[in-house]
């Protein structure tokens, strides 16, 4: 594809996820539409649907468009140095790991430092990184990583993270884990201003690094002994690629738990239209990433209103036989 | 050491406690067409690897235009060295140009934008290596004598002085053969490339090179010009087979037939 048809595909992309973004601050119980929102953003509108179109609407949606950037980035990065289009920050269990941290983080942080935003999300950080950390220890032989082993070491991770947590919310304090086990599935909720800011800045830095990345994302692609003598120095940019990726499942799990399979479907559905070149994949990925969740969470919240689903619910159900026919199709390959 | 393209200095090198080199010599002078021949597991790879820093030595020393390999920086090496490897497999459907593309990389700059003289190195390298009209195409759906064609036209898009070549040939076809080691040829008359040659065709190498090293177990039993080393002795010793030496009327240059295992 000519760099000139890229550039415009990805204004489509992103002018789709404005469309997303628009759609999904429309609906919900109060019947608030296009037109509401159009007069709230040009400064008019009337007082009471204003608060609940941006306190409550949109700073919901803007955070399901966050974490929707952030695991779909990160699947990019994982899948180019891991060298497997089946990684996605759930199925290798990082996700689950950021979650262990975060309500590790509740269980036992102090119940001053407790409020803090920007606890949870170090918390969530060091639990991506030790199951990162094991993840590459058992997996990563000589630089090349067998799917089967990835899988089963994310699988394994996945049940002990989740036990644990279990674990913490049947015998810790109930007063500090309300709400916790929705938290495996992924619970969106309307979030503080310093939530989202705080959501906000990681992902931004995050997403700022794997973008500038991209180029070498390629190369590593192409298998560490290759990226070395095309130039890259392939441990340290291998570390840059992970920490970052890492750093945003970190912050979209922190405060909306794990949501599973944005990160394989959505660089898997980029690639069918710009191909492999992550300069374009990445932020096509995290701007159609963000309109996924956006939607998925529209849907959560709108289907069996006014019972809400888990974002986690809609994302799985429809990655669960995404993955496994890409898994399929992977096995007859080899 | 000047002058010299690649110069190894007793390089050991072993993988856990096997040696696969052991003290291994060699100086090969910039601008010259090196064949390095020797039957499987004689360390050719290992040589290749070695060279490009894919390996680190476990003893000795190797060094590029007379710098120190293990001191230059990632991308001032692969702007002096391009190998061409054996195989390669990419997991995402990377177009030709694309993979062509990627041996720009040691030059851009930190946000790795490319110019237009990147694309134009990339266009040319193509052409020279008969894959333009394939760039397009998505590389894993290409013939192996394709693909070895494309990962030539990268190496010779990263613009080297060096250029090492892990059995090049190994899946082409013989039009394909003679028309690699020709275009090597004139890379290296109109640019001075340097050229290591890992090779099992030792005619074509012959053929081609201004000089051939024969290696068994890790280390040169015999270095020199085509007609020093293809004697029926040294290549008794290394390959364990007899062998017949011709004279090739046109070149000059010795061939070989093979009679039986010794």
């Amino acid at each position: 594809m000519r760099p000139s048809r890229k550039l415009a595909g990805l204004a489509a992309v992103a002018a789709l996820s404005l469309v997303a973004l628009a759609v999904a601050a429309s609906v919900g119980p109060s019947a608030l539409g296009v037109g509401d929102l159009l007069a709230v953003i040009t400064g008019g509108g009337d007082p009471n649907g204003r608060a609940i179109l941006i306190d409550v609407r949109l700073a919901r949606v803007l955070l399901a468009g966050l974490v929707g950037a952030s695991l779909s980035a990160a699947g990019c990065a994982y899948q180019a140095v891991l060298r497997n289009p089946l990684a996605d920050p759930y199925i290798l269990g990082i996700s689950g790991g950021a979650a262990l941290g975060a309500v590790a983080f509740d269980a036992f942080a102090p119940r001053a430092i407790l409020v803090a935003t920007t606890g949870r999300p170090a918390a969530a950080l060091a639990g991506a990184l030790a199951t990162l950390l094991i993840l590459f220890g058992l997996t990563r032989f000589r630089g090349r990583t067998e799917t089967t082993a990835l899988l089963l070491t994310g699988v394994v991770l996945n049940a002990f993270d989740s036990a644990v947590i279990q674990f913490f919310v049947s015998a810790g304090d109930p007063a500090r884990f309300q709400g916790t086990l929705s938290y495996l599935m992924g619970a969106m909720s309307s979030p503080s201003w310093a939530v989202l800011a705080t959501v906000g800045a990681l992902t931004a830095i995050g997403l700022a690094v794997l973008t500038a990345q991209s180029g070498t994302l390629n190369l590593l692609a192409l298998g560490d002994e290759e990226a070395a003598q095309l130039g890259v120095g392939v441990e340290r940019a291998t570390w840059v690629a992970v920490l970052a990726a890492s750093l945003v499942t970190a912050a979209a799990v922190a405060f909306t738990g794990i949501v599973g399979f944005v990160g394989l479907i959505v660089p898997h559905a980029m690639r069918r239209l710009f191909g492999a070149d992550h300069r374009v994949l990445v932020p096509a990925s995290a701007i159609a990433g963000a309109a996924m969740v956006m939607l998925a969470d529209a849907a959560a919240r709108t289907l069996f209103a006014p019972t809400e689903l888990p974002v986690g619910v809609v994302t799985a159900m429809v990655g669960g036989p995404f993955f496994l026919v890409l898994l399929i199709r992977r096995l007859r390959e080899s | 050491m000047s002058g010299a393209a690649l110069a190894f200095e007793n390089v050991g090198f072993s993988y856990g406690k096997l040696p696969i080199v052991t003290g291994l010599s060699f100086s090969i002078a910039e601008g010259s067409v090196v064949g390095v021949l020797g039957p499987n597991g004689a360390g050719k790879t290992t040589l290749v690897r070695l060279a490009s820093a894919a390996l680190t030595p476990s003893r000795g020393r190797i060094a590029v235009f007379g710098d120190d390999l293990g001191s230059l920086a990632s991308k001032a090496r692969a702007r002096r060295i391009a190998v061409v490897p054996q195989e390669t497999h990419p997991v995402f459907e990377f177009t030709v140009e694309e993979i062509v593309r990627m041996g720009r990389a040691p030059h851009l700059g930190f946000l790795g934008i490319e110019g237009p003289r990147d694309a134009a190195v990339a266009l040319e390298a193509m052409e020279s290596c008969e894959v333009a009209h394939l760039r397009t195409r998505p590389f894993r759906a290409l013939s192996g004598g394709e693909r070895q064609r494309v990962t030539l036209a990268r190496a010779l898009t990263q613009e080297p002085r060096l250029l090492l070549l892990d059995e090049p040939t190994a899946f082409l076809d013989l039009k394909h053969r003679v028309a690699v080691y020709g275009l090597l040829g004139k890379l290296h008359r109109e640019r001075g490339l340097t050229v290591v040659i890992v090779s099992h065709d030792i005619n074509l190498a012959a053929r081609h090179c201004d000089r051939l090293a024969l290696l068994r177990d890790g280390a040169i039993v015999i270095d020199g010009t085509p007609a020093e080393v293809l004697r029926p002795e040294p290549i008794r010793s290394v390959y364990d087979v007899e062998v017949d030496i011709g004279l090739d009327p046109s070149s000059g240059r010795p061939f070989v037939i093979p009679r039986g295992v010794a």
